[in-house]
């Protein structure tokens, strides 16, 4: 499984009663053993359950060119066995004591998780933690692996025509940095793929001093304290390799590309290079540009919907996107579907035509107000789902933020004013800092016709 | 949520694994409102939110073939304009307080749930809307002269995918004219006629108080929810308690489709009418198609063609149980050229599991799983908001999640072997294959 651009649902507390009561849910421990292993604990006693989840800082980011791909193949490898559990062992003996278990690898992280009854966290971390030092990638395993790899490949990017535009889209946006080589990897590299290549990459950078181990649910942290030093605290430090400064040298004028595929309706993606943020507690303009994400399309009556869809039909769908948070350089993206007997010119005019709104003559008191009370009500609807509080944790961990952002954003969020929605609006919607890709429809000859939209059903 | 520690607590006494005792659950509280509804609620003040959602017997299996896509139009435009309430005043109401409104779409069920802050103020305007939504739509003409264009080139768009177009395939060769292969959102021609007059008729039909399930999760009171059923449901159409969908010729004739299509991939999909959700053989066939294809890594699909040749990233088979059989599926997408060897195999799993079931070590696995994961099947109260609407929708016991455990545990590798030869015949099913190998391209026995 891979994850890319996994939104970050950032999140504030305003109501007093809310504040009191994510309060008490907000209790989070934090240790780090001798070898460098930050654990994090966060405790959530609703249900008799316990999530683990292991995050490596290290994604397709530290790939190189003619490897790409190689993180994921090694995330694939990291259930094929260890010195002493054979192959498809770990994953049977998580499901014999009730367990879910899967893993995810984005352009910042690769990360593992276990989902059980609370009392089986010992197994959990027991499995764990032999994969962290003793994995074993066998030529045979590897050659069956990297077989399945291109079919998820072929399944989730070479057959789906928006996400094969995506990644041709972030290939020319992105001119130098690693963001430009999709997490997957390009069919080449992986048709040239060795299981040398995953062993060296384990090697290098499977250690717990470059991992964070997140445990939340129905523990107590001092439990898992111990439990983690047991298992892990044995794991001795590796000097990790040097990470490269990666930059993309400012883009010096507007990026076209078309992309052909078989598909009914054209799509359109303009992508502008927008900041990461990287010292929460003294910037601004990602909160704002996160802000402004809501006011384009933070529900059915943001602008984009009500103005494109509704009232004018010039698309049948559409949608605005950002992310603050991450390792590396990020984009706000403008994306959409024109209506029947609209071009994909006429809605890149309407979107630009919202965007000189927005500069011109900003955002109201109203919009601003309702993103806010929107992310407030996230704020509690999170503390349903163990899984994805604990997620955020990991998230903020690996890309260096840490978790003790989270109250740091949330208050931050809540200080962006409308000036500084229309200022961020104003600096980076600009031309020279823009990519656009357009899908260009091809005709699928000899299928029968009229399928309907019933849903697919796809097991991870 | 705190009564499921209890069950975990059953649970490790060791032996008491499959000790199949009573395990407290939450605390169902049920009801019929005033109304008519019948309501569900569990009672919980942990979090400071609220879970809603009333479901209502008007799916696409209440459409007919000549009028495809009624169905889901009507619940489509239920939150796009209703009594004093245009389809932005909807929208900006619920999300001015955070709220979130949804829809729910299946072929025997359509509904709509609600998620809010529980405080008084955000949880009376977010259900004074959905009240309003539920029980005054208005169907706007130009709304729905909008959606329509916008569906039909959606349902144009799908016919240039190979999941769907399988999906479409397959339906249509396990059901044949039953409702249950009718398209969930219609077709091109058929959407192009639905008119403003076809959604009120639709409503009036099948959005009836006495059909309505109210389920109701999370932080109020009793009391509170009693007022809060009645008021979504009061004003709801008279009637609509009767909706049925006809029975599900259960034997097909074997078919194969091969359906020529650019991808790199095949899309296969093998099945045959499955199982009712009240069918006997329930657990018998959940947890042995958790052996065969439903356990993920673990199953034999998976081990077979995935772990041990590297033919697909993804395949899975289970049943769809609902108010008659729902498909029995098997499905995997693999790189054209070795289709028909993934294909051969799958047929070849498929019928040696048929002929001798599971081992015992097989079925212990799937128990162990089944039952040691239980606890996070209620872990949330979106999940158990979804058990209650299920639990009432389809009338299963109260005590359905009490049982559980102890129905899983019962089940033998005689009852599985028994119950899948009656229900799966691996010699009369429809097998679709979109982006088929080319060269052999064409309808085929």
């Amino acid at each position: 499984m891979q994850i890319r651009w996994l939104k970050y649902l950032a999140a504030l507390v305003v109501f007093p009663a809310i504040l009191a009561s994510a309060a008490a849910h907000a209790e989070v421990f934090e240790k780090t053993l001798s070898n460098g292993l930050k654990v994090v604990v966060k405790e959530d006693h609703r249900a008799p359950v316990v999530v683990q989840q292991v995050w490596y800082h290290v994604g397709s980011i530290d790939e190189l060119t003619g490897t790409t791909g190689v993180a994921h193949m090694l995330e694939h490898m990291m259930f094929k066995g260890t010195k002493t559990v054979p192959p498809g062992e770990f994953s049977k003996r998580i499901a014999a004591a009730g367990g879910r278990e899967n893993a995810f690898t984005n352009d910042d992280y690769t990360a593992y998780f276990q989902q059980l009854q609370s009392s089986k966290l010992p197994l959990a971390m027991q499995l764990e933690s032999d994969r962290m030092r003793n994995l074993q990638v066998s030529d045979a395993e590897f050659a069956k692996e990297v077989k399945v790899v291109m079919e998820e490949r072929r399944m989730r990017t070479d057959d789906e025509p928006h996400s094969l535009l995506y990644e041709k889209l972030m290939a020319v946006a992105y001119q130098e940095h690693p963001y430009r080589h999709p997490v997957i990897g390009w069919m080449d590299d992986l048709l040239v793929l060795t299981a040398g290549d995953t062993r060296n990459w384990y090697k290098s950078w499977y250690a717990p001093n470059n991992a964070t181990l997140v445990v939340a649910g129905d523990v107590k942290a001092d439990e898992v304290f111990k439990l983690a030093q047991r298992y892990y605290g044995p794991i001795p430090a590796r000097k990790l390799p040097l990470r490269k400064p990666h930059s993309e040298l400012p883009q010096v004028g507007i990026k076209r590309i078309v992309v052909k595929a078989p598909a009914e309706l054209p799509y359109l993606v303009m992508a502008y290079h927008a900041p990461e943020l990287r010292d929460p507690e003294k910037e601004w303009k990602p909160y704002a540009l996160e802000v402004l994400a809501g006011i384009l399309d933070g529900n059915e009556s943001a602008r984009l919907n009500k103005s494109l869809v509704r009232e004018q039909q010039l698309a049948s769908e559409v949608g605005a996107g950002y992310e603050s948070t991450s390792r590396g350089p990020t984009m706000f993206t403008l994306e959409g579907t024109p209506s029947t007997g609209k071009s994909v010119a006429d809605l890149e005019a309407g979107l630009r035509q919202q965007i000189a709104l927005l500069v011109k003559d900003g955002v109201s008191e109203e919009e601003l107000k309702r993103v806010k009370a929107q992310v407030t009500a996230g704020e509690v609807y999170k503390l349903d789902s163990v899984f994805y509080q604990a997620m955020q944790i990991g998230q903020l961990e690996s890309i260096g933020l840490g978790h003790k952002a989270i109250p740091v954003l949330l208050k931050k969020l809540q200080e962006v004013t409308a000036q500084q929605v229309q200022d961020v609006a104003r600096e980076f919607f600009q031309d020279d800092n823009l990519s656009v890709a357009v899908l260009d429809p091809q005709p699928i000859s000899g299928t029968q016709k009229h399928a309907d939209m019933g849903g697919s059903h796809d097991l991870r | 949520m705190t009564c499921a520690k209890l069950l975990a607590a059953a649970l490790l006494s060791s032996a008491a694994l499959f000790s199949g005792s009573a395990l407290a659950t939450p605390h169902i509280q049920h009801w019929q409102a005033a109304s008519g509804a019948r309501v569900y609620f569990v009672e919980d003040h942990d979090l400071p939110m609220l879970d809603v959602a009333v479901d209502f017997a008007a799916g696409s299996a209440f459409d007919t073939a000549g009028k495809s896509g009624v169905a889901g139009m009507t619940l489509g435009l239920l939150d796009l304009g209703a009594e004093g309430l245009s389809e932005d005043d909807i929208s900006r109401t619920m999300a001015d307080i955070g709220a979130q409104l949804s829809g729910r779409f299946e072929p025997d069920r359509a509904g709509m749930s609600l998620r809010t802050l529980s405080s008084v103020a955000e949880r009376n305007q977010a259900l004074d809307t959905l009240a309003q939504v539920l029980q005054h739509p208005l169907f706007p003409e130009a709304v729905l002269a909008r959606e329509k264009i916008r569906l039909i080139a959606g349902l144009k768009e799908a016919e240039t995918k190979p999941e769907s177009i399988a999906d479409k395939a397959f339906n249509k060769a396990v059901f044949g004219t039953h409702p249950y292969s009718l398209p969930a959102s219609g077709e091109v021609d058929t959407v192009e006629k639905i008119q403003r007059a076809d959604l009120e008729a639709f409503y009036r039909a099948h959005y009836g108080a006495n059909g309505a399930v109210v389920a109701i999760m999370g932080d109020v009171t009793r009391a509170e929810a009693e007022a809060i059923a009645q008021k979504l449901t009061a004003q709801l159409p008279p009637g609509g308690a009767s909706a049925t969908v006809p029975p599900v010729t259960m034997q097909i004739q074997p078919s194969e489709q091969r359906i020529a299509h650019p991808a790199t991939q095949s899309h296969i999909l093998i099945g045959v009418p499955g199982m009712a959700r009240d069918d006997p053989d329930y657990f018998p066939l959940y947890v042995g198609n958790y052996v065969l294809g439903g356990g993920g890594f673990v199953s034999r699909l998976m081990n077979e063609v995935r772990e041990k040749r590297g033919l697909a990233y993804s395949v899975y088979s289970y049943f769809m149980p609902m108010q008659q059989p729902g498909a029995y599926q098997i499905g995997l997408q693999t790189k054209k050229d070795q289709a028909d060897e993934a294909l051969q195999l799958t047929r070849a799993t498929l019928r040696e599991f048929i002929a001798k079931g599971p081992t015992e070590k097989e079925l212990i696995a799937a128990k162990q799983n089944i039952i040691g994961g239980f606890p996070m099947r209620i872990d949330s109260n979106k999940k158990i908001l979804d058990y209650l609407s299920v639990i009432g929708f389809y009338g299963l016991p109260l005590t359905y999640l009490d049982d559980f455990v102890g129905k899983v545990d019962k089940v033998t590798v005689a009852q599985i072997r028994d119950a899948f030869k009656r229900h799966v015949n691996p010699d009369a099913m429809a097998t679709v294959i979109v982006g088929a190998p080319e060269e052999k391209t064409e309808h085929a026995k």
